[in-house]
């Protein structure tokens, strides 16, 4: 059997700075996979280039059996996605929103949506508009949404962050519920180690944009002699802070939370 | 549906939905008619020029639309760094009919505010000659979608908000007050001619005008030709320009 996600010797270079620096790994169809590392290590920088939006340097990738860099809307089908930071249309509604994604994807079934809308409990608020969700409503719309051309790779950067622990265990019930049903591949980062040992069958740990560890949560314990997933992290990572420079978007989230007051 | 629609409907409802932006945007051609219609008006006449406020009206309206376009481009950039433009380019359709989707949704909401000031104009005096009302809503949307287009353009090679104010200054302000919309442009000095020759406003106030009044610079044929070719080149340019946005 193939791999859903087959990465080789993938680099990115912004100037001359290497964010992704020749990394490989195989993701296996219908298995969770974890991709943790500190802030800065290059997560969301390999995503990106997952999901069609960033270029690489170098290197090559296959998404469910087609050629990332040459197969863009083959490859765009495959996956769903739920980026780190918010990427719903705040001035429109929730059903409006699915509806754009649905016509994007070239879906005329509105059962799905109505589905899916039922299935992140958001149904009795589809005609409020996004503005007026909580981070949670909006996480679980942007994961509806993401489900919504029944993708067979569902990446999450960062699902659960800044929500309470009533929402993360909740979000993270769904995603094993989906991934058990529908067998859908998931691609996730995040910062809560205990959520990815819960969860994750493969993990790999990234850190200064190169994988420095695979395996699964059991032998990345053996490996380093530590007891929890959180003090293999660190075991492998080390305990400094990562100093990184605010990028444009950093900056973008200041502004925005200045801006709109949150 | 597809996506060119879908694309197109967002960007008019984000419209309708934010009254606040719709009265705003009322307000500076209000002033304009006002300000100057009135205030410059005895002077245009003592000079021999006729009415001005029939004169200044295509010229504000023109405006109105010039801004409108420009900034429905730019919200690219807001787009860009508030995540949504990652929704959309995640989607298996083409950069080309993505662009070409915002651009005609800019490009409407651009042509409904031209029409918005050219009622308010009518309320306000302006007395035009109504048998060319199609061609003049035909230069509408040419300036509309040249300028929407432009704005994308040019948000497509920012990352943040930052230049906004340069090309307010240094782009917008200047296309405005160097294309004709103001004062006639008989009898200009040479060089100050050549400018207003080259910017690409003046074919729109002129088409307008000339489909309101009679009174045309250029000739209304020039001015739809010109018109024509520039926005074929923009978009062009502009497509080309969105298809290698790096996320
Ligand atoms: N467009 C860009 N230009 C220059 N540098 C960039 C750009 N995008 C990301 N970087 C840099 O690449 C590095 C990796 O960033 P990335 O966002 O992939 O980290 P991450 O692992 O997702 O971190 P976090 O956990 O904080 O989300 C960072 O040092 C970042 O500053
Ligand atoms: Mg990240």
């Amino acid at each position: 059997m193939d791999a859903a996600i087959s990465v080789k010797n993938l680099t990115k270079t912004f100037k001359d700075f290497t964010a992704v620096n020749d990394i490989s790994f195989e993701v296996e169809k219908g298995k969770i996979f974890a991709f943790l590392g500190p802030n800065g290590a290059g997560k969301t920088t390999t995503i990106k280039m997952l999901t069609t939006l960033l270029d690489p340097s170098s290197g090559s990738i296959m998404l469910n059996g087609y050629d990332v860099l040459s197969q863009k809307d083959e490859a765009r089908k495959s996956f769903g996605i739920v980026f780190q930071d918010p990427s719903l249309d705040d001035e429109l509604t929730a059903y409006e929103n699915m509806q754009f994604h649905a016509v994007l994807f070239g879906i005329s079934d509105n059962k799905r949506i109505e589905e899916l809308l039922h299935f992140v409990e958001l149904w009795d608020r589809k005609d409020h508009l996004v503005k007026t969700f909580s981070g949670g409503m909006k996480r679980r719309l942007e994961i509806a949404r993401g489900l919504l051309h029944k993708p067979v790779v569902l990446f999450l950067d960062e699902p659960t962050i800044g929500l309470d622990p009533q929402t993360r265990n909740l979000l993270w019930t769904h995603i094993q519920k989906l991934n058990k049903t529908e067998q859908v591949t998931v691609f996730l980062t995040t910062h809560y180690m205990e959520e990815a040992e819960k969860m994750a069958d493969m993990i790999a740990v990234i850190d200064h944009g190169q994988i420095i560890a695979q395996g699964t949560s059991e032998t990345l314990k053996k490996q380093t002699k530590t007891k929890t997933l959180e003090e293999a992290f660190l075991a492998l990572t080390g305990k400094t802070i990562r100093d990184e420079e605010a990028t444009g978007s950093d900056k973008m989230r200041q502004f925005r939370k200045v801006w709109r007051g949150r | 549906m597809n996506a060119i629609y879908i694309l197109w409907l967002r960007e008019l409802k984000r419209y309708f939905r934010s009254k606040a932006r719709i009265l705003g945007s009322l307000g500076q051609p209000l002033l304009f008619l006002f300000a100057l219609g009135f205030g410059l008006g005895p002077v245009f006449q003592r000079a021999g020029q006729g009415n001005y406020f029939q004169f200044l009206a295509p010229g504000v309206i023109a405006m109105s639309i010039l801004f409108t376009a420009i900034f429905a481009g730019i919200q690219v950039i807001w787009d860009k760094q508030f995540g949504f433009l990652k929704e959309t380019l995640v989607a298996p359709v083409s950069r080309f009919n993505i662009m070409l989707g915002k651009t005609l949704g800019g490009a409407t909401i651009a042509t409904i505010q031209g029409i918005i000031v050219f009622l308010l104009s009518l309320v306000v005096g302006f007395r035009p000659e109504l048998t060319l009302l199609p061609l003049m809503l035909l230069f509408m949307f040419l300036i509309a979608v040249f300028f929407t287009a432009l704005g994308i353009s040019i948000a497509s090679q920012l990352s943040d908000m930052q230049g906004f104010q340069l090309i307010m200054n240094f782009l917008v302000q200047p296309v405005f007050f160097l294309s004709g919309a103001l004062f006639p442009l008989g009898n200009l000095p040479k060089v100050f001619s050549y400018i207003v020759a080259i910017d690409p406003l003046s074919y729109g106030v002129d088409g307008i005008r000339g489909s309101l009044t009679g009174v045309t610079h250029f000739g209304l044929s020039v001015d739809i030709f010109v018109l024509g070719v520039l926005t074929v080149i923009v978009l062009s340019i502009g497509s080309y320009l969105f298809s290698k946005i790096q996320l």
